[in-house]
């Protein structure tokens, strides 16, 4: 394992080497799995559509590793006194792959008409706003109706891309012809899919960014086996794997391969947290102490190094380390079994089987089941593994069937975007697995959620949120695991592939090949 | 001969709608739909979300109802459309259809012609080494799960040896035309075609000695040793036509799962073909894409059916069809 490890520092050293200056020309190969339903992210929100569809199309903003905005659409913003009032810059002559111009017509018809009424999360996001106006063809004023921490954390493509007014004002969103063939601002273009093989896209020659985008394709491979798409990179097919393309166990072995870069960044803004729900409603789940002798009884450390191969980190709050507002102060469960069974001995536990759902995406969250029923076991509680596929698993969480079950969900960069909906009790309702589906119902949680959302400074929203870690990591309302890792492994000739904290997902601007 | 194939034909397509009928309860009786998957891969969504997507799909109706707009496009020749490719049904079916063919076509015939030579050969070598190790190949060909011999012929020939593609279709970007895309598309086939062709190469194989013996030992092989015909006439004119008729009757099974029965050999090496569009379908229940390959598979198997009894009248003019 000290070995292994070794070659994967290595590994990360080498990827951040410096470089010499970008060059124009040649393809990017990179996998794509499963195949998206759609690239129209205004429509389709899934990770493969928002991974190929990152380059097609852009938002308004970008954000560094730090969560830090950065220009894209935008060249400027400014933020008043109070926290209500955005206004926003738009860069200079940028064009629609059709030709037509951008302007901040397209941006209010974006974020007031079309993504109000297809776009879920940022519905939820928007729900804050009470205007969106263009004074001028070059500047957006965003209006508040109070003051919003998280605002600036929702320009990003995935969140808020700008979708062309021109082409959708008036029409059947859902079925209007223009859904495939996506026209975007981005700097690739899209140019033709071939369903079941590949997608192609080009260089966006127009690009308003001058000397940018340096790559002249790219070439989305579509390979639905995993460990074929492990041969795809060893025969030199693609070069680029992007986080998850490959079993855990699979990618320490190419991560080992000469010419081969392997990076952990570019998940930042997504934060993928993982847990088990544990249902608060029904059964020995319901009791505080069962829910903290699973916490005590887990093995976290041997998941982390076994199953996933020392990738990501131990969770030990609700919060991400990589989320704004994380704090470290919070009672923290260490594998102690003696404190599980000394807690379930006072609770009265009788040793009625507990049912728990694994994730059905692949080996890795099997296994993990089993080792989590073994623990489980060591302190006396029995756990049944129920086997479900996809559809079956959504299913049954929307249902509330279930004792325990593994998910993993993002944070988006700020615990009111994508922390407080687990947690809060008005987000209790059958029928989603994305709000509080473990039924945990607590005012005072409630409460500071709903003050930490809108208080205007950093300081004030860091004591709030710090409270609610304290007090959620001592009811246990799930059983936190690990803030997982989906390391993206590519040719280390292939520079600037990851610069942001959407990684892959923000297009492939920046990449160049070095000779 | 026109009289009975038109009955079978009739009786035929009523058994289509039957399966038809079964696989759309079948189908909808599994946990969970398309409106759930596909708001799961998106992360978010809110009851309005998956709402809408149920009544695009038209899922919000009662489940006799979707039958009934369901069997009333069958009989349009529409067969829906996708959720999730956002295509036509039979577009997309028939957009998938030739690189699935083209697959089992050329594991049918490697199948057929090399097992049934391979059966040959061993029943006239009977007891020697030869048959010794043919029948032993045929032995391993039939017991190895079709994905592992899948994976050690890609890990073999592909990551090793490096001498052909592992997966796809053919070359995606070298934009090859005429006779060099012909050629490519030969080398990508070679591995999934052989793969998929290993299982009933043994069975044919196999088929064919144990026919081959069990009819040398009958009294016409006698009559016409005795007759003294060569040895080479009798193999090929008395035996081998005799002994064809079960192998004739199993190739017409392996020809019925020409369009559906690839899943596994496509999924593993990327082959753009209907098996891995209904493996994907299933996952994310698109009905329509299920029920629109149900449907061709099945016509195809009945279609199959009918060409092999019709095929019995040719290699053993004394069977009757009737």
């Amino acid at each position: 394992m000290l070995k292994r490890l070794t070659t994967l520092a290595a590994a990360l050293l080498v990827s951040t080497a410096l470089h010499a200056e970008p060059v124009s020309g040649g393809r990017a190969n990179v996998v794509i799995q499963p195949e998206p339903p759609s690239l129209m992210v205004g429509l389709v929100q899934n990770g493969p559509t928002q991974m190929v569809a990152g380059n097609i199309y852009e938002g308004l903003l970008r954000y560094d590793t730090d969560l830090e905005p950065m220009p894209q659409l935008a060249k400027s913003w400014e933020v008043s006194e109070d926290g209500l009032t955005y206004t926003f810059k738009l860069h200079d002559n940028v064009k629609w792959h059709d030709g037509e111009p951008f302007t901040s017509a397209d941006v209010v018809f974006s974020a007031d008409k079309f993504l109000r009424e297809t776009h879920a999360r940022l519905r939820t996001s928007l729900e804050h706003v009470e205007s969106i106006t263009a004074p001028d063809e070059a500047t957006v004023v965003f209006k508040l109706k109070q003051p919003f921490g998280p605002f600036m954390g929702i320009f990003e493509v995935g969140t808020m891309p700008m979708i062309p007014k021109h082409i959708y004002e008036g029409t059947d969103y859902e079925n209007n012809p223009a859904n495939n063939t996506p026209i975007g601002t981005g700097p690739f273009k899209f140019e033709e899919w071939v369903k079941g093989s590949h997608i192609r896209l080009v260089r966006n020659e127009d690009y308003y960014e001058k000397g940018l985008p340096y790559l002249d394709e790219i070439y989305w491979h579509v390979i639905p086996d995993a460990a074929s798409r492990a041969v795809a990179y060893e025969t030199g097919v693609v070069d680029i794997l992007p986080g998850g393309s490959v079993e855990n166990f699979d990618v320490q072995r190419i991560a080992a391969m000469d010419n081969t870069c392997i990076t952990d960044k570019g998940w930042e803004y997504f934060g993928p947290h993982s847990w088990m729900w544990l249902n608060n409603r029904e059964g020995p789940t319901a009791d505080k102490r069962f829910r903290q002798a699973v916490m005590y009884a887990m093995d976290r450390e041997f998941a982390k190094s076994a199953l996933w191969n020392d990738l990501g980190k131990i969770a030990h709050s609700p919060v991400s380390s990589s989320t704004r507002f994380f704090t470290d102060d919070v009672n923290k469960y260490d594998h102690d079994p003696e404190k599980a069974k000394a807690l379930l001995d006072e609770m009265g536990y009788d040793g009625e089987t507990v049912r728990l759902l694994p994730l059905p995406y692949g080996e890795t969250w099997q296994r993990w089941a089993e080792a989590v029923k073994q623990n489980l076991g060591e302190v006396g509680i029995n756990v049944e593994i129920v086997a479900t596929d996809v559809a079956g698993w959504n299913q049954k969480l929307a249902e509330w069937d279930y004792d325990m079950a593994f998910t993993y969900l993002y944070q988006y960069g700020d615990p009111a975007l994508g922390v407080a909906r687990n947690y809060i009790s008005s987000n209790i309702a059958k029928g989603s697995q994305w709000n509080n589906v473990e039924g945990y119902e607590n005012p005072k949680v409630d409460e500071l959620f709903a003050q930490a959302a809108v208080a205007v400074t950093k300081e004030e929203r860091q004591q709030l949120y710090t409270e609610v870690q304290q007090i959620l990591t001592e009811d246990v309302p799930v059983a936190w695991l690990l803030e997982l890792g989906f390391p993206t492994i590519y040719r280390c000739n292939v520079k600037d592939l990851v610069t942001t904290a959407i990684g892959v997902n923000d297009g492939f601007k920046d990449a160049y090949i070095e000779e | 001969m026109l009289r009975f194939i038109l009955m079978r034909l009739g009786k035929a397509a009523i058994i289509l709608i039957a399966i038809l009928i079964l696989n759309f309860f079948l189908i909808h009786a599994a946990p969970g739909d398309p409106a759930a998957v596909m708001a799961g891969e998106a992360g978010a969504a809110d009851e309005k979300f998956i709402a809408d997507l149920r009544a695009r799909f038209g899922l919000d109706k009662p489940l006799l109802t979707q039958l009934g707009i369901y069997l009333g496009g069958v009989l349009q020749f529409d067969l829906g459309f996708s959720y999730r490719q956002q295509m036509p049904v039979a577009d997309l079916i028939f957009s998938r259809l030739p690189a699935t063919l083209l697959l089992t076509m050329t594991a049918f015939v490697i199948s057929l012609l090399l097992g049934t030579l391979a059966g040959v050969l061993a029943s006239a070598r009977v007891g020697k080494w030869s048959d010794t190790l043919i029948s032993t190949l045929a032995l391993l060909f039939y017991a190895t799960p079709l994905f592992w011999a899948a994976l050690m012929a890609v890990l073999l020939f592909s990551v090793t040896l490096n001498w052909l593609p592992g997966f796809g279709y053919e070359t995606v970007g070298a934009n090859y035309t005429g006779f060099r895309r012909v050629l490519d598309i030969g080398q990508h086939l070679i591995l999934p075609a052989t793969t998929l062709g290993l299982f009933f190469m043994a069975v044919y194989m196999r088929m064919t000695r144990a026919s081959m013996l069990e009819v040398s030992q009958l009294d016409f092989v006698k009559t016409a040793r005795a007759k003294g015909l060569r040895s080479g006439i009798i193999q090929r004119r008395h035996i081998f036509r005799n002994a064809m008729l079960p192998v004739v009757t199993l190739a017409g099974l392996q020809a019925g799962q020409l369009v559906g029965g690839a899943v596994l050999t496509e999924t593993v090496f990327a082959w753009p073909g209907i098996g891995r569009l209904m493996f994907e379908a299933l996952a994310q229940r698109d009905y329509n894409v299920l029920l629109g390959v149900f449907f061709v598979s099945s016509a195809m198997v009945l279609l199959f059916n009918l060409i092999t009894d019709v095929l019995y009248r040719f290699v053993d003019p004394r069977i009757r069809v009737g």
